[in-house]
């Protein structure tokens, strides 16, 4: 067999959180999280955190694999691996690399975690005083555009003018993702439920994005394990078999000052097909879907790169009914997600993904055998995957 | 010319890139000349400022001068402060601009006027030079109004 894919090769065995906290709020330092998270995958696998051989992440993680490793008394490290580039994109890349790793032989027990503790370092969503701007800084932060939704709604308010979009898209995608907090007892905004009403009286963070289309910010480490498959079967859990991961960006998506030819999109045009052809499944065979949100327009767009529907059906698609669990056309983010659930930058979305295949999810899907994840949309580069179960094989 | 600028003062001073590669830009917008990179090479305009032509691949990038007419390619409007020199500036509108005269390169801008008007997609601006001359080092920013 010498076909060059993941599908089917390397199942996730574990899955690890800490206690998820507002920004700042955590107890513990970054590094404390990290490792409790580590180890509660390593125990959810019934496995001797000894077994871990290698660590993947993304985002510019400041937990470094060997002092992990040391920190873990692991007897041999074999695998590190940090995703490029900023922001969420990673989350989905940092799977397909250490799945990657898995399926060659290079290391068999690889972890990929994200632990952040905001009040140890810093907030993402503000800019420090004064200073210079040099290079691509240069170009926005003179004219106030500093913020990770400062540098993104301009892409999302052109899709949503040349598709002539209506404020219930957007809208709806805060709404299912704040419904299926309420039934999540770990999710921040457990007991926090969110209205129509309430959405729209909500105040402007950047036109076209109020408060609640723009995802928290949170502390705390999530953590899953990755083992080859055929070892996946001897462990506790049921294994969530990656069937296809993907990474990358579009044609000159980085180009300088606003200047990617494909503006108005989420990064995933060229992404999306490869994942699909890796996977051998298709938009139709979704069974449940976690989207990164950074922002919700970023959702939108991700949906329509991914082929759920067409840009000019948006309005028609995304109302809240047809994105809730268990039986809407498309039930998203049903943990929660970054809006309501925890920001782990994402992490917490492949956490949940693998929660709907083992059948253990608080919103749960009835019998899902395809369960997607989309990590990171408008940033550069973007990656996206998708989980199986074993009848998919 | 000193004084009236559309954002509070005290925001990121811009300065060129430690290998001057956009030090061209900075020093015309000094002296209110608005300049993008063409290709010696192929003819082709590029923005922001890189080193090599994606067109051709050529080094060959020369800084050449456009008039600062373009329209609206999409915006933004900002509510909510994210650095203190903004915390009692009210919400501002920032501007993606088409330069059909320099193959369609896009420049970001704040669109003057007040902050609270309708942004058209679409519509005809053109380029304003606002001269931050107390800033240190000073510098010139290209803002947009509507023609
Ligand atoms: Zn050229």
């Amino acid at each position: 067999m010498t076909e060059r894919s993941l599908r089917g090769k390397v199942a996730v065995v574990g899955v690890g959180e800490t206690a998820y906290y507002k920004h700042g709020k955590s107890p513990d330092p970054e590094f404390v999280l990290a490792l409790k998270a580590i180890l509660a995958a390593a125990g959810d696998a019934g496995i001797d955190p000894r077994q871990i051989d290698g660590f993947a992440s993304y985002s510019n993680d400041r937990n470094d694999p060997s002092r992990l490793a040391a920190a873990l008394g692991l007897p041999e490290l074999r695998f590190s691996n940090m995703q490029w580039g900023g922001g969420g994109g990673g989350g989905s890349g940092a799977m397909g690399n250490a799945a990657a790793a898995v399926a060659t032989g290079m290391a068999d027990c690889v972890v990929v975690f994200r632990a952040l503790a905001q009040g140890q370092f810093q907030r993402f969503g503000a800019a420090a005083p004064g200073g210079v701007a040099t290079g691509e800084a240069a170009l926005n932060a003179p004219y106030g555009v500093m913020s990770p939704a400062q540098r993104y709604a301009m892409r999302a308010m052109r899709f949503l003018h040349e598709n002539r979009i209506g404020d219930g898209a957007q809208r709806a995608i805060a709404l299912a993702s704040y419904h299926h907090a309420q039934l999540n007892p770990r999710a921040v905004m457990h007991g926090k439920p969110l209205t129509a009403a309430q959405y729209d009286a909500s105040r402007w963070i950047v036109e076209p994005w109020r408060l609640f289309d723009c995802c928290m910010e949170n502390d705390g480490a999530a953590a899953l394990i990755l083992m080859p498959a055929e070892r996946a079967l001897d462990l506790k859990q049921k294994p969530a078999y990656i069937l296809g991961a993907a990474q990358g960006s579009e044609y000159r998506n980085a180009a300088r000052g606003h200047n990617a030819p494909l503006y108005a999109t989420s990064s995933f045009t060229t992404v999306a097909p490869r994942l699909y052809a890796m996977a051998g499944v298709g938009p139709k065979d979704v069974d449940v879907l976690q989207s990164y949100e950074n922002f919700t327009g970023g959702v939108l767009m991700s949906l329509v790169e991914h082929g759920f529907f067409k840009a000019g059906e948006a309005d028609e698609f995304l109302v809240k009914e047809n994105l809730l669990a268990p039986s809407g056309k498309l039930p998203l983010n049903t943990s929660g997600g970054n809006l309501a659930e925890c920001y782990m930058h994402g992490l917490e979305l492949q956490i949940e993904a693998v929660r709907q295949l083992r059948g253990t999810s608080t919103a749960q899907v009835e019998d899902p055998e395809v369960s997607m994840v989309i990590s990171g949309p408008m940033v550069t580069p973007v990656s996206s995957m998708i989980f199986g179960s074993r009848e998919t094989l | 010319m000193t004084g009236a600028t559309y954002l509070n003062p005290g925001l990121p001073v811009p300065v060129a890139e430690n290998d001057g590669l956009d030090k061209p830009y900075w020093d015309a917008a000094r002296r209110g000349v608005l300049m993008v990179q063409r290709c010696g090479a192929c003819g082709a305009w590029q923005w922001g400022p890189e080193w090599i032509c994606h067109k051709c691949l050529s080094f060959d990038m020369r800084w050449t001068e456009v008039k600062g007419r373009g329209r609206i390619y999409s915006w933004e409007r900002p509510w909510h402060p994210v650095h203190p020199a903004l915390k009692d500036q009210g919400p501002y509108i920032v501007v993606l601009v088409e330069l059909p005269e320099a193959g369609g390169v896009r420049m970001l801008g704040n669109l003057l006027g007040d902050p609270r008007q309708d942004v058209r997609i679409g519509a005809e601006v053109e380029a304003v030079f606002e001269p931050h001359d107390d800033a240190k080092p000073p510098y010139t920013l290209v803002q947009w109004r509507y023609v």
